[in-house]
């Protein structure tokens, strides 16, 4: 599989802010990336740094097979863009929005158009100034969703949605999937990330701080474990990888690191396990621990 | 009235650098123009001929205004800046009433403010001591500066309160201009048309009569104070109860809509987007043809009243001095040439004025974060850029033929042409303004900046001396009087040529910058 998205080392300041420090970044075609970070990490400095529209200080970056910066106006006929902060022309209506982005990329798909329109429940004879920020937003999405194209680039774009079209997008994007689009969805919404996401790339302080599937980040971190034992645990607080231990007579819980999980559950089987509940760690957790680092 | 306070103090503090900038500029025009009559006029009979020679030249009453004693320092010093001057000042406080109503409207920050504690017309009353304010200081800081250039101090404090009325007058029409309009780019519309209408009623008033019309004028009500020529402060009093029903009809409207709301309610548009609006290009004509259309109808009566103007223009000759000056001049013809001739010159600084307003479009495109979505589809930079400038381009042409087919209208003669031999100066204007824009995206206003520096030269140029180079730095010193004068392709061409050399330099600085 080839790499939709590659960048390496990836810097960019702005004065004295340095936004982007050596960012790393591949998004192989055909899946759906999830592009994790708090507000101000860098995500959409990388956006726009993919788009073309900033130029980083250092480092490579190839998009589609091209150079961003230089193939720009190619490259954007072959991809579609939802940007962080929605500005529409607001003396235009949203149906004309819509046309015109698509005519400027090179075509539009009327009845893909209509379909979107429908699904999203979008009128499109409002001028843009009358609509609700959930309603910009739409404009953009289905804008965006309606071009014929290999990349989606989506800068947070469910913000604003209510939880109805927040699920109309997720199925949105699980067709994209199903055409083989790429997709890269910057968020800072986990459970979407969670839902969506083949890959996840998390972002922390403008460097890529972890990457991988979500089975090989939660690896990483700690399964929480809460048990009930025939008698009082003996010797657990003494087993490497093991934190937060709470002991009340016969119950237990403890939060341990992934890869030392075998000693745990030998320890505790040896004093005889009654019940016993174990939780992968969720996305939250993982985002909490690479954040809670910072502070 | 809760709140107001602390919108003032939120006002001042985000114009901190703006109001005393402009404060500053008024008071070295003062100065300027003080020193310079004093070193070229120094005895009371040069100045009644230099007094003739404006009040017996119908043009020049049309564009300053009559000055009222001839043998007065003051009068003739400041002949200039109760003309053009007030209009600027009537600029500064249109825009400080618009900006801190409707533009904080439109962007939505009226409503964070709105939901604290602050009452329903809190923003407006803070905008109109804004403005108020910033005239009265302005009056008073003028007036200080004539008495300190040794001026008579009832004539400079009359003159700081002909600016101060005027001031305040526009103040009143910004803050119910913004009352209609959902946009603060069309309330500043609204108020400029209004400010370019008073201001011809006067020039009509003044030069052809009859005299009243100019007593509908707050232009040329602030002239009627007359300072140093009588100094009638009770003239000050009508421009303020024009300023008091003005701001009670902006209450008024206020207090009968809803936050974000015009007067006019927004319709249903179309669900696809027509024929036109296809490319770049459709798009940019499509944000630009509103005021397009609104600044084309305005060049037209323009043009149209100048034209009529002119034809009346010798029956003023009638003292025997006058008649002699008259002859001087080229007799009928000559002075009809030259009032139209000066007219188009007006007329080219207005279209260079539209032209850097428009321009800087590409500017507002790139923060409205607008041209993020077009680049985002597969736009060149370069393609979106010289899509508005086309659109630009063709307005400036526009603007001047309409004024030239105005003035054909009324006048007889065909002087489309002789308008648009002021287009290559204007274009000039455009092309600073896009080196700007590529360059120093910050300091896209700097096209304004250059218009002001033009203007400035070319009208106190002469009374302070400046060497010819600098006049010449301007790019309207070089344009060809018409009608009647000589035409000469060469600095046409060369003009073309610094405005296509100054874009195409801010076009390639575009196309290697960061997006702002």
């Amino acid at each position: 599989m080839t790499d939709a998205i590659s960048a390496s080392g990836l810097v960019k300041s702005f004065g004295r802010t340095r936004a982007l420090d050596g960012l790393d970044l591949m998004v192989s075609t055909g899946e759906v990336h999830g592009f994790l970070g708090p507000n101000g990490s860098g995500k959409t400095t990388t956006l726009r740094i993919l788009l073309g529209l900033l130029r980083s200080d250092a480092g490579t970056v190839r998009l589609l097979g091209g150079d961003p910066w230089r193939d720009a106006t190619s490259l954007h006929r072959r991809l579609a863009y939802v940007p962080g902060e929605v500005a529409l022309w607001p003396n235009l209506t949203g149906g004309e929005v819509i046309d015109l982005l698509a005519r400027l990329r090179g075509g539009l798909n009327t009845k893909r158009r209509d379909d979107l329109l429908a699904r999203f429940d979008l009128d499109p004879t409002k001028k843009a100034r009358a609509y609700s920020k959930g309603n910009r937003q739409k404009v953009a999405l289905i804008a965006a969703l309606a071009a014929d194209v290999e990349l989606l680039l989506l800068d947070e774009p469910t913000s604003g949605l209510d939880p109805l079209m927040e699920a109309e997008f997720r199925a949105c994007v699980e067709q994209e999937r199903g055409r083989g689009r790429t997709v890269l969805l910057s968020s800072h919404i986990l459970s979407e990330v969670e839902a969506l996401c083949d890959r996840v790339s998390i972002i922390r302080d403008g460097k890529v701080v972890d990457t991988g599937t979500l089975p090989q980040l939660r690896h990483l971190t700690r399964t929480s474990i809460t048990a009930e034992l025939a008698g009082p645990p003996n010797g657990l607080s003494t087993l490497p990888g093991v934190h937060d231990l709470d002991v009340q007579g016969d119950r237990v819980h403890l939060e341990v690191d992934s890869d030392k999980l075998d000693a745990v559950l030998a320890s505790l089987t040896s004093t005889g396990v009654r019940s016993l509940t174990s939780q992968p760690p969720t996305l939250e957790e993982l985002f909490l621990h690479h954040y809670a680092v910072r502070s | 009235m809760t709140g107001v306070w602390p919108l003032v103090r939120l006002a001042l503090r985000r114009d901190r650098i703006m109001i005393p900038v402009w404060i500053a500029a008024f008071v070295l025009m003062t100065v300027t123009s003080v020193a310079g009559t004093v070193s070229l006029y120094p005895d009371a009979a040069s100045r009644i001929a230099a007094s003739a020679s404006i009040n017996n030249v119908p043009s020049m009453v049309a564009l300053y205004g009559r000055i009222y004693d001839p043998a007065s320092l003051g009068a003739l010093s400041m002949i200039k800046m109760d003309g053009l001057g007030t209009a600027f000042v009537a600029v500064l406080c249109l825009l400080l009433a618009v900006r801190h109503t409707r533009a904080e409207e439109e962007t939505g920050r009226l409503e964070l403010i709105g939901a604290t504690v602050v009452g329903r017309y809190a923003a407006l009353t803070a905008s109109l001591i804004v403005a108020v304010g910033t005239s009265l200081v302005l009056g008073v800081v003028t007036a200080l500066t004539l008495v300190a250039c040794g001026l008579p101090a009832a004539g400079s404090f009359a003159f700081g309160a002909a600016w101060m009325g005027a001031g305040i007058a526009f103040a009143g029409i910004g803050v119910l201009a913004a009352q209609l309009t959902r946009g603060a780019r069309a309330a500043n519309a609204i108020g400029t048309t209004a400010l370019g209408a008073v201001y011809l009623i006067r020039a009509v008033g003044d030069s052809r009569g009859p005299e009243w019309l100019s007593w509908l004028s707050p232009i040329g009500l602030s002239q009627q104070i007359r300072p140093f020529a009588g100094d009638r402060w009770w003239v000050f009093l009508i421009l303020a109860g024009a300023a008091a029903v003005l701001s009670a009809g902006a209450y008024a409207l206020h207090g009968r809509r809803d936050l974000g709301t015009g007067l006019l309610p927004d319709r249903a548009g179309t669900a696809h987007a027509g024929l036109l609006l296809h490319g770049p290009l459709g798009l940019a004509w499509r944000l630009q043809r509103g005021s397009m259309l609104g600044w084309g109808a305005a060049f037209l009566v323009l043009g149209a009243v100048c034209g009529s103007i002119a034809q009346n223009i010798g029956n003023l000759a009638s003292t025997p001095q006058t008649k002699a000056l008259f002859e001087a001049l080229g007799g009928q013809q000559g002075l009809t040439n030259a009032f139209i001739a000066a007219e188009l010159s007006i007329g080219g600084l207005i279209a260079a004025a539209y032209g850097v307003q428009a321009a800087m479009r590409l500017h507002s495109e790139e923060t409205a974060l607008h041209m993020e979505s077009v680049l985002a589809t597969g736009v060149g930079r370069v393609r979106w850029a010289l899509s508005h400038l086309i659109v630009v381009g063709l307005g400036c042409t526009a603007l001047l033929t309409a004024m030239g087919l105005g003035a054909t209208f009324t006048d007889g003669r065909d002087l489309i042409g002789a308008a648009l031999a002021q287009l290559p100066a204007a274009l000039v204007l455009v092309g600073i303004t896009v080196a700007a824009f590529g360059f120093l995206p910050r300091f896209t206003a700097l096209g304004w900046a250059a218009l002001v520096a033009f203007l400035f030269i070319g009208e106190l140029g002469p009374l302070l001396r400046l060497s010819q180079w600098v006049m010449d730095l301007s790019p309207f010193a070089h344009l060809p009087k018409l009608p009647g004068g000589v035409v000469s392709a060469t600095p046409l061409v060369w003009l073309s040529v610094v405005a296509i050399g100054f874009a195409a330099a801010g076009l390639v600085a575009f196309r290697r910058r960061d997006m702002a």
